[in-house]
């Protein structure tokens, strides 16, 4: 069975292709890519045609950073409500976070997570496995026995890892798999009992804040551990302008570093938090303007490799409560589109260089063999219109939970199609 | 119910979103309800058949006792339900003891809460109008309208306009201050808060006071001083040396006093730390209004039941 995509405008950056084209699928690959028009006859022979014209087609989207609370905590989301969400924001690869329950410290939970995903069969699931076991802080995870069952990096996200010693000894240790670590930076004894970014807005409500010195000193001292280990570290969801600065200057004396943002750090600032929203929390906190800008020149100059949103699907019970009693954390695979695509509009980066962050460089970083569109490569793909508009409606979302700010909000940049090896797995409703 | 509301806000949440105006409305209902106190019948029948609950999840003397005793003098039926006979020990939360309270349909919610926004969190669940007694480290709206009262009562200025204040103390955990920061401000008072760094939040100054280190230098020329109490329950180990040191540095003692003007007035929200932040002869001496805070604190939360019920002032006696 042969798909054609046709008429679209493919933006490839692994291959450099960007412009007019028609893409063969067959057999879960790309079959064979011409400029438009110019495919032989026996190419698109018998294919079922997907009419692309006037709308993006691109590797689909890769997010390096998810919470799908499967195993211990599926009345928030599942391994398949995840993926469907996933699928209807146009990622077709996903990378799940350790913190769920039991931890995914061992070649089970890996095991399980990697068999769920394969019989939901919507996306690709990439498990992270836990740098310690049971996300404590104490004991290095087998991380050998995790890569062998299919991990592609090792994090605590969630908590960052405290000790010193113990980091220093997660980077060479990790070394030995070739995976990196990827860190929630953040000094816990900074941020105690924290809810929300420190600054005026935290004052004038009356909350604890959470200093951004807290990823700041984390950041540097994950660096410093960089040099004599050779390891690799990736940052999680950077949100501070220093820490941003902090990667530039690593990259520039050629250290094993990269960083991703969400998202919600270069969209909103602490400002959401004035009524007490608590789908304006989570962790890191969301920042101020200064901070917003630093980000957007993080990324304009590369220092920030990917996007990533952080999916943290909560339920009400979780979020409907006391502000600083609320859950961390907001869902993120539905909005991340639109969310992005605004920072083309505002020239921070060209539309080829938002979707390599969300395909080829995170593929490049974790080392998957997906993110481009060449011929024999994997037909992951997404087709979106970058100019419809719509209203964000939180109940229309795939996700089990709701927990978004961007609720309401008009936004341009709508995912049409989602396919995963040549396969449908989101069809925007047509209307 | 009237249909003119007296008040541009439906709920006391905080001073933060009231006018000059309302502010103005309450002081004025309550000095006309301080009357009622003194009499030998304390009591008119104005909110007959009105229903108050107050809602108390962190302790409180003072404060419950202040409502339950303004709502009696007007007539209303006051409940009250405090953290431990509440459900909350039992899971409840919040939002449903709210709701559970709004289907028995009270007239008026108070509610004290160790978190902040918990009374803004409360108007989305029930109809009725709330007053926060007291939020975390957010607001405590009718603590600084007793305390505005109370200075109005005895400025020797005709306006607020002008005053000047000094509040002494832990400004970072203080939901009176906040209160009072906001009130003041609109009123166009110049407000110093004075206290250690450690116990001060970030970007204060962006409410528009000054911050000052040195008790001496802060009192010298103000009209008002405010002395907090030092809640030990909140601080954690790092923002105090000790309270030996702290008291050296900011308690307002008659020596320190000296560096203030003659007629300067002092006010304390209470409990008071006795010889920590405050020294015994000052707390009882000639400038302090204490007392007079107390008094007021009926009146004030009396003129807020009435005048969130729909009463026009006008029409009060």
């Amino acid at each position: 069975m042969k798909i054609l995509i046709k008429g679209g405008q493919l933006i490839d950056p692994a291959n450099k292709r960007e412009g007019l084209y028609d893409l063969v699928i067959e057999k879960r690959k790309v079959l064979s890519v011409e400029k438009s028009g110019e495919l032989s006859a026996k190419d698109i022979e018998g294919a079922e045609i997907i009419d692309a014209k006037g709308l993006i087609v691109a590797p689909g989207f890769i997010d390096m950073h998810v919470h799908f609370r499967e195993p211990g905590h599926e009345y928030k989301e599942t391994i398949e409500t995840g993926c469907q969400s996933a699928a209807a924001g146009g990622f077709t690869s996903v990378a799940t976070m350790p913190n769920t329950d039991p931890v995914n410290d061992t070649r089970s939970v890996t095991e399980f997570i990697l068999r769920k995903a394969k019989e939901t069969g919507i996306v690709n699931v990439y498990p992270i496995g836990a740098i310690t076991q049971g996300l404590k802080g104490e004991r290095l995870s087998e991380m050998g026995d995790l890569k062998d069952a299919g991990v592609v990096g090792f994090s605590d996200d969630g908590r960052p890892v405290m000790n010193s010693e113990l980091m220093r000894r997660a980077l060479e240790y990790s070394k030995m798999f070739g995976l990196p670590c990827i860190q929630h930076s953040e000094m816990l004894d900074l941020t105690e009992d924290g809810c929300m970014n420190e600054g005026f807005i935290s004052t004038a409500l009356g909350l604890k804040g959470m200093p951004t010195e807290a990823e700041d000193i984390m950041v540097y001292r994950d660096i410093s551990l960089l040099p004599k280990t050779g390891g690799r570290l990736h940052v999680a969801h950077i949100s501070s302008g220093l820490s941003v600065d902090l990667v530039r200057q690593a990259k520039a004396k050629g250290l094993e570093v990269t960083c991703e943002v969400a998202p919600h750090h270069f969209a909103l600032t602490d400002e959401a938090v004035k009524d007490y929203d608590p789908n304006a929390k989570m962790s890191p906190p969301l920042r101020c303007k200064s901070d917003i800008e630093a980000i957007k020149e993080g990324l304009r100059d590369d220092t920030i490799d990917i996007i990533a949103t952080d999916h943290a699907p909560h339920d009400l019970i979780d979020k409907q409560v006391e502000f600083n009693r609320a859950c961390f954390g907001i869902v993120g695979l539905e909005t991340a589109l639109p969310l992005t695509l605004r920072l083309v509009d505002e020239k921070v980066f060209s539309m080829s260089k938002m979707i390599e962050k969300l395909t080829s460089r995170p593929a490049e970083i974790f080392n998957l063999d997906r993110g481009a569109l060449g011929v024999g490569d994997i037909a992951d793909i997404v087709i979106f219109d970058p100019k419809a508009e719509y209203e964000i409606d939180v109940q229309q979302f795939k996700s089990k939970s709701k927990n978004s700010p961007f609720n309401g909000w008009k936004v341009k940049g709508k995912v049409i199609k989602t396919l995963v090896a040549g396969k449908t797995v989101f069809s925007a409703p047509s209307n | 119910m009237t249909e003119t509301m007296p008040l541009s806000v439906k709920h006391i949440l905080g001073t933060r979103d009231m006018s000059r105006e309302d502010i103005t409305t309450i002081l004025d209902a309550a000095d006309s309800f301080k009357e009622i106190s003194t009499r030998q019948i304390k009591k008119v029948p104005t909110l007959r058949g009105r229903t108050v609950i107050n809602l108390f999840f962190e302790p409180s003397t003072r404060t419950r006792t202040s409502f339950e005793i303004a709502g009696k003098r007007l007539s209303a039926d006051v409940i009250n339900i405090s953290g431990s006979t509440s459900s909350a020990v039992k899971g409840e939360n919040l939002i449903d003891s709210a709701r559970n309270l709004e289907a028995m349909n009270p007239d008026i919610l108070v509610i004290r809460h160790a978190s902040a926004g918990a009374a803004n969190l409360l108007t989305q669940f029930v109809d009725c109008p709330v007053i926060n007694a007291g939020d975390g480290s957010h607001e405590h709206p009718t603590q600084a309208l007793l305390d505005l009262l109370t200075i109005r009562e005895h400025m020797r200025k005709e306006s607020f306009e002008g005053l000047k204040v000094a509040i002494i103390g832990d400004i970072m955990h203080s939901r009176v201050v906040r209160s009072n920061i906001f009130a003041m401000k609109t009123l166009g008072m110049e407000v110093t808060v004075v206290g250690p760094p450690t116990l001060m939040p970030v970007e204060i100054s962006h409410l528009g006071v000054k911050v000052e280190y040195d008790l001496e230098k802060a009192i010298r020329d103000v009209d008002v001083i405010m002395v907090l109490r030092i809640q030990l329950e909140r601080q954690n180990q790092y923002n105090l040396a000790s309270l030996r040191e702290y008291s050296n540095l900011f308690c307002l003692t008659t020596e320190t006093l000296k560096n203030a003007r003659d007629d300067v007035l002092i006010i304390h929200p209470g409990p008071v730390n006795r010889g920590i932040e405050i020294a015994l002869d000052v707390m009882e001496g000639e400038h302090s209004l204490i007392l007079n805070q107390v008094t007021n604190g009926v009146a004030v939360r009396m003129a807020l039941l009435y005048l969130l019920l729909g009463g026009g002032h006008e029409d009060l006696n």
